[in-house]
């Protein structure tokens, strides 16, 4: 009775000795939204990548339409009409919009590019969807979150009957997920199937319609989103209880410890202000592109300031590069911990210690036992699951190496800690201990600024929360008054024509 | 038991891919010429043989797992020599000049060279091909365009005959810079430094290190061992030749691409770097030992580079 565009049967699979999904039998529905929910290494990308081609099956089938298909690669994954937005989006960065969106199937004309016709079917397909991006600028020029919809128009552009999206909200903005479910409400009256994959549980209430959970490579079940709750999904996923997901450490606030006085930097930020006290968790909100993490650099020295003061202990700084910083006790946690926070060409071990080599060194010389041990302990004390410290960091799961970032930074003893987006892409277990480990260190007495998108986070592990919008402060919460309303009405402030 | 397992995980099975593929050679070569090649004499001659481009080899390993390169090596080698030479001629300066004067032309060189691309913000291929040129120009008009001969005995003896009557001296240089670069790669904070900005330059900024300091060192590293190679060059041939040391540096980057660094940077093994150099040398005296023409030796070397990164590639599972 029921008719599935797409039927993956039995699908078994294996790396080395491990076997990374078991039996797993997934149906999607044409013209459904069908949510694929796990924590990192369930096995939901590997299912995917099985479904685009990339790895083959040990076991099972795949049929499309009932038929029977063998998927070699992606590009025959692509001609049966599957594509795959990845979370980690490959644009080539000095083409532009319209010339990445024909990648591959340039308009041509005997081998002579039309990009004038590029441009005008690019700028069509925008202007139906109602995405306002220019298919001329360079994707150079693009924010995280354009470029994340113009892999999403290039999806659409593909006339694609099966979409798999990956993560596609971890890095846009809230008005623009709301553009994003617009297109895939869309795309489902269209008849087209979509497998949305997310650690977000509200979006895939949402827009989900059915909802399958993977867990260590076992499906778990599939079912109707209304026969789920939150709270049971969590379950489902971690294999436990989680009775309270977001865990606030409260402990006494001390002293001011860092103060940023009306600090500017260009057109990146303009008069900030605030104070962060010893054992606070000071939260930043905003939306993306408000200048939080361009706030954060300046303070670490990545960038400097135009104007203001930052004191430290009431003393007035100057940080010019982060090793300022670094000697004055700050740390700073970065966003994207694959471009900026780590070395993926690194062991754990090497990760770990960098930034402290000098202490665990004698004239110049690397101490390695005692290297070794200042890695083991931090593998112990933050449960980093890793085979050995040896292992190199590119085979973590995300989650994991994020705790190393945090095992790299927590080894110089920093006494403020900025965390900008510490839990972004990672999944629900591995949350939970960083939510955790900020508690361990608001408790000995750190101070910690932490910027995130993520409103249910901020309310729960925040003292208070400062809001920007474009680069400017535009409002300061504290605890008692926290509301996901009142956040978001600072954040959009400027777009709705200043605060009144 | 662990530990030893541990400690040669994952990144070191490329090299030990090489090590293989090099013994695997040695023998082919061996039993094809057991009266030639596999006599003693010969092994040590190779060894003499890899010993230059082993040395140029483990300046450009720092180089290159920095996530650089540098072409510039192969006419320091040729402005240094001419350069020693010059003052090596009986009765005018003593020996120290002509070895500190390559040393600090190398050093040079390779300092205007990682200034140019640390500071100047200037990608490494196109710095050191431009000084490349350069020094190579600076060779000629040194030298007037004609090699330096009349050098003194001391001169000759600083890397011409032998230390115990068996071990030759170059051998004996080149065993001595590998054991100090081996260490400062693999146990110095300098070292993990090189390896931190190859593998992700940003990171490592983020993370305090100094990026253009580190690289500033490196490049002054790879210059100052080309330095003292062209010493030892002009020493072994008893003369500074201008057109010396002609695509040096293509040996050195062979050698160490061989040996399985990532031409990307950040990765990388001291010993891989050192297969890689005598596994040319091996080829290239094996090949002449069996009489095949140097073109064809050309056509081999070649063939060796391309299959050492097929399988290196095939080890990390990119293809």
């Amino acid at each position: 009775m029921d008719d599935f565009i797409l039927e993956m049967n039995n699908i078994s699979k294996s790396f080395a000795k491990v076997r990374v999904l078991n039996d797993i039998t997934f149906k999607v529905k044409p013209g459904e939204v069908h949510a694929l929910v796990g924590e990192n290494g369930a096995g939901k990308s590997t299912l995917m990548k099985i479904l685009m081609g990339i790895h083959s099956p040990d076991n099972g089938e795949i049929l499309i339409s009932g038929h029977k298909t063998q998927i070699k690669n992606p590009r025959e994954a692509l001609a049966y009409g599957i594509s795959m937005i990845h979370q980690e989006l490959n644009p080539i960065m000095d083409m532009e919009v319209s010339e990445n969106i024909f990648l591959g199937r340039e308009i041509h004309k005997n081998g002579l590019v039309n990009i004038r016709e590029e441009r005008n079917q690019a700028e069509s397909l925008f202007k139906e969807i109602g995405i306002n991006i220019n298919p001329r600028t360079l994707m150079r020029n693009l924010s995280v979150a354009q470029i994340q919809l113009v892999e999403i128009v290039k999806a659409i552009s593909l006339s694609s009957r099966v979409i798999v999206m990956d993560e596609p909200t971890s890095a846009i903005t809230q008005k623009e997920v709301k553009t994003l479910f617009e297109q895939i409400d869309r795309l489902r009256k269209q008849n087209v199937a979509i497998i949305y994959i997310s650690h977000k549980m509200d979006e895939i209430f949402q827009i989900a319609d059915r909802i399958s959970v993977l867990r260590d490579g076992e499906l778990i079940g599939t079912f109707p989103v209304t026969d789920v709750n939150n709270d049971q999904l969590i379950k489902m996923m971690v294999g436990r209880e989680i009775k309270e997901f977001i865990p606030k450490t409260v402990v006494p606030v001390g002293e001011v410890i860092l103060e940023v006085d009306n600090l500017s930097r260009g057109k990146h930020f303009q008069n900030v202000s605030f104070k962060l006290h010893a054992g606070e968790i000071l939260g930043i909100a905003g939306l993306v592109g408000a200048g939080r993490s361009e706030l954060a650099e300046a303070i670490f020295g990545i960038t400097q300031p135009t104007n203001g003061v930052i004191r430290i202990n009431g003393i007035p700084v100057n940080h010019q590069n982060p090793k300022h910083a670094i000697r004055n006790k700050i740390a700073l946690i970065t966003e994207d911990r694959k471009q900026t926070g780590l070395n993926l060409k690194f062991s754990v071990k090497d990760n770990i210690t960098i930034v402290s080599l000098d202490e665990l060194s004698r004239m110049g010389i690397i101490n390695d036992t005692q290297e070794r041990k200042a890695a083991d302990d931090f593998i112990h004390n933050l449960s980093i699951k890793t085979t050995s410290r040896n292992t190199l960091l590119a085979n973590l799961s995300g989650g994991n190496q994020q705790k190393v970032v945090l095992a790299k930074w927590l080894l110089t003893t920093p006494e403020i800690i900025i965390l900008d987006e510490p839990t972004r892409g990672i999944d629900v277990g591995a949350k939970r201990d960083i939510y955790l480990l900020i508690g361990e260190m608001v408790k000995t007495g750190k101070a910690v600024l932490m910027i995130s998108s993520e409103i249910p986070e901020i309310m729960g592990l925040s003292d208070r929360i400062i809001v920007l919008a474009e680069g400017e402060k535009t409002g300061e919460i504290s605890r008692q008054d926290f509301s996901q309303e009142l956040i978001m009405r600072y954040a959009s402030a400027f777009n709705n024509g200043g605060i009144q | 038991m662990n530990s030893i397992k541990n400690r040669f995980e994952v990144s070191s099975l490329r090299e030990i891919g090489i090590i293989i593929a090099f013994f695997v050679i040695l023998i082919i070569l061996m039993i094809l010429s057991p009266n030639a090649f596999a006599k003693p004499a010969n092994l040590v001659n190779i060894l003499k043989q890899a010993s230059i481009n082993g040395i140029l080899a483990m300046g450009m390993m720092f180089v290159i797992i920095s996530g650089g390169i540098d072409l510039s090596v192969g006419s320091i080698v040729a402005l240094a020599g001419v350069v020693a030479a010059t003052f090596a001629h009986p009765n005018e300066y003593p020996l120290i000049v002509s070895i500190v004067l390559s040393a600090v032309i190398g050093a040079g060189v390779g300092l205007f060279n990682g200034i140019s691309v640390a500071y100047g913000n200037i990608p490494p291929f196109i710095v050191t091909l431009g000084t490349m040129t350069i020094v190579r120009g600076m060779a000629l008009i040194a030298a007037n365009g004609q090699p330096v001969f009349n050098v003194t005995k001391a001169f000759e003896g600083i890397a011409g005959g032998f230390v115990f009557d068996v071990v030759p001296r170059l051998v004996v240089y080149f065993v001595v810079i590998a054991i100090i670069c081996a260490f400062i790669i693999t146990r110095t904070v300098f070292g993990r430094r090189v390896y931190a900005i190859g593998g992700n330059e940003t990171a490592a900024r983020v993370s305090g290190i100094n990026v253009n300091r580190i690289k500033v060192a490196v490049y002054t590293l790879s210059g100052f061992l080309a330095g003292l190679s062209g010493l030892l060059l002009a020493s072994r041939l008893i003369s500074g030749n201008p057109t010396s040391g002609q695509s040096y540096e293509l040996d050195a980057i062979a050698a160490v691409i061989i040996g399985g660094v990532s031409m990307s940077g950040g990765a990388g093994k001291w010993y891989g770097t050192i297969i890689g150099a005598l596994l040319i040398a091996v080829i290239g005296n094996g090949l002449d030992i069996l009489n095949v023409s140097s073109h064809f030796q050309l056509i081999i070397k070649g063939s060796i580079i391309i299959v050492a990164v097929l399988l290196d590639m095939k080890g990390k599972g990119k293809i």
